[in-house]
């Protein structure tokens, strides 16, 4: 296998949500839910970026606008062409599972909408917590609606669904309506991610969560998406890690490393 | 198979358990993640190329792979040296291997100032990198290609430690030996061969453009395995010349893969082999790959020790 690019030119641009876009290519990608790819705009950069959806015949990547490489990314339009290699990376587990609860925090909704298609092929039940700043990011709606799954709205403000955190639906939804869940798939921020640890331990429920971390390679080599102290690698061991293996990644919610190595803290400093 | 067979090596006067060295470059961002590669069998570990000031490096793709191995261009990216020092600091507490910490530096004063800075953290061996070949529109061609300034900068870096120095030199020159030569005279107490070959380029064909975002990428892998038994034959060569061949430890990289790969550089002149590329290719393990496999290698030749096998490819 030969870790280069292959230039596939975009199908359909659909707005997602503020900021957010989804490109569709024909192809077959062969990924799993929860894995990645890296998007190469020739002339300006190479990023990772999780699929948000696969067939027999397509896949999609969802992109938000936020910094140079997304914002450029976003200008793209039906007939360009960018370069794709991978996939790359850990799956969720879709197998062995009957219920589901899905927690997706802002663009941690994009790979977890990919897993609940997957799920509900597999004849899942499948709850949906898509948590984000107002209605106008909310993604996915129609299409998980259509596929069967549960969804449940969290937002900020209030402008759509509960108003409030996402893992707070996820309290009351594992002690109510999915109290047969048997195993919760969470993507987001990591403060997200951390109380949806918190939650499953409480109420004794497996767990499998998506991390992120620049990455440079993305098939295990450069080491920049190594996190401490088990200096496992992201790109590698993960993204999707079980929330046993997470609580002992000492960085998780604290801090991560940029383009250069140097420590970023989340809030406040790296300690 | 012999299990007992004695496969540690010796190094600037450190013994390594087994005679595989993580290379500069790979997994070797953080001290946690140079103490996960020695956990999965390296007998010593190189940090990524460490400079004084903080660098992003150049944008992606900076590393893809070709069918015969790897080409990259990350553009010596360091979250510079206070930085680094806790990353060695931890590596030295937790990796429980000896710790090269790898420097570069823009010009011959300033590897003065890397050196002395990076001892601060106490590595067991400074490897200087004179040979990056993905900076040159930026820092001019290497140090490497030219006797003259390699061995001002062994000298300066020496000047400035108490810690034993390695040399990593470049094979993209005339004379690697002329190069190693000069270095040894300038007080190099060991050298790592090679670094990455080329610059070579992969091109898009689809886009009709280089596909490293630096264009130009330095190459490694298998392929260039020949080149660097060769580069590795040429400095033992050298140092028999000067009678140094017992002093002067060679780090043998470029391609090690398997355990054969390893027993090649041992007889060209190495003491240990660099692996990089490797990881790619066979996994994070391949360290207690390659190291059970000279240990197959030597029980079923009868060899009793990685130095009785060093330089026997010589007349």
């Amino acid at each position: 296998m030969t870790e280069q690019p292959k230039i596939h030119s975009i199908k359909r641009v659909i707005d997602e949500a503020k900021d957010a876009r989804t490109f569709v290519f024909y192809g077959q990608l062969d990924s799993s839910p929860g894995q990645f790819v890296n998007v190469w705009i020739p002339g300006v950069d190479e990023k990772p970026y999780s699929i948000s959806y696969q067939d027999d015949e397509k896949f999609a990547i969802t992109c938000f606008a936020v910094g140079n490489f997304s914002k450029s990314f976003n200008g793209m339009k039906e007939g360009d062409k960018i370069g794709i290699r991978g996939p790359y990376g850990t799956r969720f587990t879709t197998s062995g599972i009957r219920n589901a609860v899905l927690v997706g925090g802002g663009c941690g909704t994009a790979p977890l909408a990919f897993l609940a298609n997957e799920l509900r092929k597999r004849k899942v039940n499948v709850d949906f917590i898509m948590g984000a700043r107002s209605n106008e990011f909310l993604m996915y709606h129609e299409r998980m609606v259509s596929a069967g799954v549960n969804v449940h709205i969290a937002t900020d403000d209030g402008s759509a669904g509960f108003k409030g955190f996402s893992t707070e639906l996820l309290d009351r939804l594992l002690a109510g309506k999915a109290k047969d869940a048997d195993m919760i798939y969470a993507c987001g921020p990591e403060i997200m991610m951390k109380k949806v640890i918190d939650i499953a331990d409480r109420h004794g429920r497996r767990c499998e969560l998506s991390l992120e971390r620049y990455m440079k390679c993305g098939f295990g080599i450069c080491g920049q998406c190594c996190v401490d102290n088990l200096g496992i690698r992201v790109c590698k061991e993960g993204p999707v890690m079980g929330k046993e293996i997470v609580k002992h990644i000492f960085e998780f919610n604290k801090y991560k490393r940029d383009s250069s190595g140097k420590k970023v803290p989340f809030y406040g400093s790296c300690n | 198979m012999d299990n007992y067979t004695d496969i540690s090596t010796e190094l600037c006067g450190m013994k390594l358990l087994n005679p595989t060295v993580l290379a500069s470059g790979i997994l070797g961002v953080s001290g946690s993640s140079l103490a996960n590669v020695a956990r999965n069998g390296a007998g010593a570990v190189t940090t990524k190329s460490i400079g004084i000031e903080q660098r992003k490096g150049h944008p992606g793709p900076v590393i893809i792979t070709y069918d015969q191995g790897m080409v990259n261009a990350v553009g010596l990216s360091t979250s510079g040296i206070k930085e680094s020092l806790a990353e060695i600091e931890y590596a030295k507490k937790h990796a429980g291997v000896p710790i090269i910490a790898s420097v570069f530096a823009s010009t011959v004063k300033e590897f003065g100032i890397v050196a002395k800075e990076i001892s601060r953290s106490n590595p067991d061996l400074i490897e200087v990198n004179i040979s990056c070949p993905n900076v040159e529109a930026e820092f001019g061609r290497p140090f490497g290609t030219d006797p003259k300034i390699s061995a001002d900068v062994t000298k300066i870096v020496k000047k400035n430690t108490r810690i034993p120095v390695i040399v990593k030199l470049s094979p993209n020159v005339g004379s690697i030996a002329q190069i190693a030569k000069a270095v040894v005279k300038a007080g190099a107490d060991g050298i790592t061969a090679i670094n990455t070959a080329g610059p070579g380029m992969v091109i898009s064909i689809e886009t009709a453009r280089p596909i490293l975002s630096n264009k130009a990428g330095g190459v490694s892998g298998p392929a260039i395995k020949p080149i660097a038994v060769r580069c590795v034959y040429d400095i033992y060569a050298a140092l028999k010349e000067m009678k140094k061949e017992d002093k002067i430890p060679i780090i043998g990289t470029g391609g090690v893969t398997y355990g054969n790969d390893a027993v090649e550089m041992f007889m060209a002149g190495a003491s240990a082999v660099g692996i990089g590329t490797g990881v790619y290719i066979r996994g994070i393990d391949v360290f207690r790959k390659v190291s059970y496999e000279v240990k197959e290698f030597m029980g079923k030749e009868n060899y009793g020790s990685i130095a009785s096998m060093r330089g026997i490819a010589h007349d």
